[in-house]
């Protein structure tokens, strides 16, 4: 499996492999998190292990991308611990934030490339912006990283040149250029073919045992999550609504879960915005 | 758009840019004509200096040898006392004139300097005893018309 | 009736003052961005080809609009100026109002205005679009600074390129002047250049129509900078930005213009 052989090959070759083994944990207790008044987080908790691939899902707006934020220090929580590593986020120094962000990497939905730079500059801006290696090195290392994605010959284009899976895998390959402890997913298979679809999850599942990272993914596919993460998070309206292996989702029978996995219409999740009654909306006097 | 290409753009936007400024400082604006010529200093009295104003022009026979350097009015006497910048080897008479003048009719005020026969020369700090004023307009009127009525008055 | 027409006057009183500490609430914000602009701007310089290729995208590119109505302006200017002057004999004195007109105020507040529309536009266009595409967050997670990497070379490039479009503007005016006052409406040559060098003086004429520029281009990069950054991140939030940016700038420029006049007129005749 080519994807395999490049992926391992890629850790071997990897120069920097650091950390604390037990520091790579991420641990949410109790979070709580409101935009103004409205509140999207009630009461979050939940653990990563290291070196593991965790899911978290859940329906448009439950509060999913908010949990990345906080755990990437991008928005600190109304009360309740979010740590990384051991580290308390909101609690860190602008400097401790930053030295801790360059340990981790993030994909971002629909990539979020610089569309003013080449593949290879995007990948290369990390490291010339963190580390004082020198170009031929760089070269290099960015050449490695699109090897492990397989998009090695795409290095000279354009953001705006890529399909959307393309531009999907060189974020991932950015996401990793500097060998995080840790990588943050946001939405990875929002959009894709099924091929690229295919791709994107078993890099992810590959990526993360070479490097022996952990992974974050938030996403609401449950088709390729289920094939390759080791644990999932259900999120609806601001709590955990359910928690398990993919065994163990495969085979529940909360009615969350269910709604979900099956991809039901209607379940706790209502198919109806809450309205008045259609009784009452066809016979209201109609305004002049 | 390569790294070579934009910095020959931006020299080249700067270049003409200062350029542009320094024609406006020297072509258009007076930066060069600021006399640099090392000089020295005369004083005098007026009675009124009428629209004389700071660096304006001290001629000579129509060339200009210096600038007005400071005005200031002397309390007791209430006249007017003119500090000027002479070139350096522009010497005038002890009994040299300076008067106001007006180049044109509407032009500016300058001080018109007219040498002497006096053979010793004024020296640096020195004071220009023989002045004359301003044509102030009003009062040349004002004098007209008096001597229009008293001629009436002496012809009666 | 009157119980509701004073309800409706609250409500408009109550939106006025909302409007006004709003105005004033963004001013402290926009002092705020000022300084942490300032506080990476090393970081900026360091990388000094960041900063160069903002100036070629905001100043170079803004040389064709510049130097085109810098010559009209100035030909329109000799124009209408020779045919007042003429009726007062005072033909002779083209030159130094050409001159004081461009170089004090027209120069510095129509290159202004031209700035702001097609390089603040720009400017604030390009951030409220990464902030869109979320480039901007990716930075940040990245661990760079978005203000050092995007946002301040922006806006040294506008600060340093304004004095410069300003002074090429006069320039290309005077010259439009010269062309029509001299070679086509038979201006003497000599009386055009000496009364305007006699009459334009480096400081306070040339200086303060620098300082000017100076003033402007501060504002106006500050401005296009700030919609950009805090630009909604959808299609509407980024156009509205870039049309606030370009009426925001303009009128900025034009309240600028008037204090920093009122600050430098030393009366006639010193």
């Amino acid at each position: 499996m080519p994807v395999a052989t490049t992926a391992a090959s890629h850790a071997a070759l990897s120069p920097t492999r650091r950390l604390d083994p037990a520091a790579a944990a991420i641990e949410l207790v109790d979070v709580h998190f409101a935009y103004d008044t409205r509140e999207i987080l009630k009461g979050i908790t939940m653990s990563v292990p290291r070196g593991k691939i965790v899911a978290i899902m859940g329906a448009s707006g439950s509060g999913k991308t908010t949990i990345l934020r906080l755990i990437g220090g991008q928005l600190k929580p109304a009360s309740g611990e979010v740590l990384v590593g051991g580290q308390s986020v909101p609690d860190l120094e602008p400097d401790a934030l930053y030295a801790l962000r360059r340990r981790c990497g993030m994909l971002f939905q629909f990539g979020a490339l610089f569309t003013d730079m080449s593949v290879f500059e995007n990948i290369a801006f990390p490291m010339r912006e963190h580390t004082e290696l020198p170009e031929e090195i760089i070269r290099d290392l960015v050449l490695m990283k699109l090897h492990a994605v397989g998009l090695r010959g795409a290095a000279q284009l354009m953001p705006s040149e890529l399909s959307g899976g393309m531009g999907r895998r060189v974020a991932l390959a950015r996401a990793i250029a500097l060998d995080p402890m840790l990588v943050m997913y946001d939405e990875p298979f929002a959009g894709l073919d099924p091929i690229s679809l295919g791709i994107v999850g078993q890099l992810i599942r590959r990526l993360n045992d070479a490097l022996g990272i952990t992974s974050v993914v938030v996403t609401h596919d449950v088709y390729e999550s289920l094939k390759m993460v080791d644990q999932l998070y259900f999120v609806s309206e601001g709590t955990i609504v359910a928690s398990g292996t993919p065994e163990e989702v495969r085979a529940s029978t909360d009615p969350y879960v269910r709604q979900f996995v099956d991809g039901a219409p209607d379940g706790p999740v209502a198919f109806h915005y809450p309205a008045p009654s259609y009784r009452d909306s066809l016979f209201a006097d109609v305004d002049a | 758009m390569n790294r070579s290409t934009i910095d020959l753009w931006v020299g080249i936007f700067v270049a003409i840019g200062f350029g542009a400024i320094l024609f406006l400082a020297l072509k258009v604006g007076n930066l060069l004509t600021l006399d640099r010529t090392p000089g020295y200093h005369l004083q005098a009295s007026f009675d009124n200096i009428g629209g004389l104003k700071l660096r304006a022009p001290v001629k000579a026979a129509g060339v200009i040898v210096g600038r007005v350097e400071s005005i200031r009015l002397d309390p007791k006497s209430y006249e007017a006392i003119v500090a000027m910048r002479i070139d350096r080897d522009v010497l005038f008479t002890r009994d040299t004139i300076a008067s106001i003048n007006t180049s044109g009719l509407l032009g500016e005020v300058y001080i018109g300097l007219d040498a002497g026969g006096d053979t010793v020369m004024l020296k640096d700090g020195e004071q220009i005893t023989k002045t004359q004023s301003a044509v102030v307009i009003e009062k040349l009127i004002g004098q007209f018309l008096f001597d229009k009525a008293s001629d009436a008055g002496a012809k009666k | 009736m009157a119980i509701e027409a004073l309800g409706d006057l609250g409500q408009g009183l109550r939106r006025l003052g909302g409007a006004v500490t709003g105005g004033i609430a963004w001013l402290g914000y926009a002092a705020r961005f000022m300084v942490a602009i300032i506080w990476h701007s090393p970081a900026a310089f360091r990388r000094l080809h960041l900063t160069l290729r903002e100036i070629y995208f905001s100043g170079v590119l803004s040389l064709v609009i510049i130097l085109t109505s810098g010559l009209f302006v100035g030909m329109v200017l000799s124009l209408q100026g020779y045919e007042v002057l003429v009726r007062y004999g005072a033909d002779e004195q083209l030159g130094i109002l050409v001159a004081l007109s461009l170089v004090k105020e027209l120069g510095p507040v129509l290159a202004g205005l031209l700035f702001a529309s097609r390089a603040g536009s720009a400017i604030t266009a390009e951030i409220g679009l990464m902030k869109a595409t979320e480039q901007l967050s990716a930075m940040e997670m990245m661990a760079v600074d978005p203000i050092a990497r995007v946002v301040a070379p922006r806006f040294w490039a506008g600060v340093i390129s304004m004095p410069l479009l300003a002074a090429l503007f006069s320039a290309l005016g005077i010259f439009g002047a010269y062309l029509i006052g001299v070679r086509i409406l038979g201006v003497d040559a000599g009386a055009f250049w000496g009364q305007m060098q006699a009459g334009v003086k480096v400081w306070p004429d040339v200086s303060n129509g620098i300082i000017k520029s100076l003033v402007f281009g501060t504002a106006v990069s500050l401005i296009a900078v700030l919609d950009g950054y805090d630009a909604k991140p959808t299609a509407e939030g980024v156009s509205s930005a870039t049309t606030r940016t370009v009426v925001v700038s303009s009128l900025a420029i034009l309240a600028l213009d008037f204090v920093l006049t009122v600050f430098m007129f030393r009366g006639i005749g010193s």
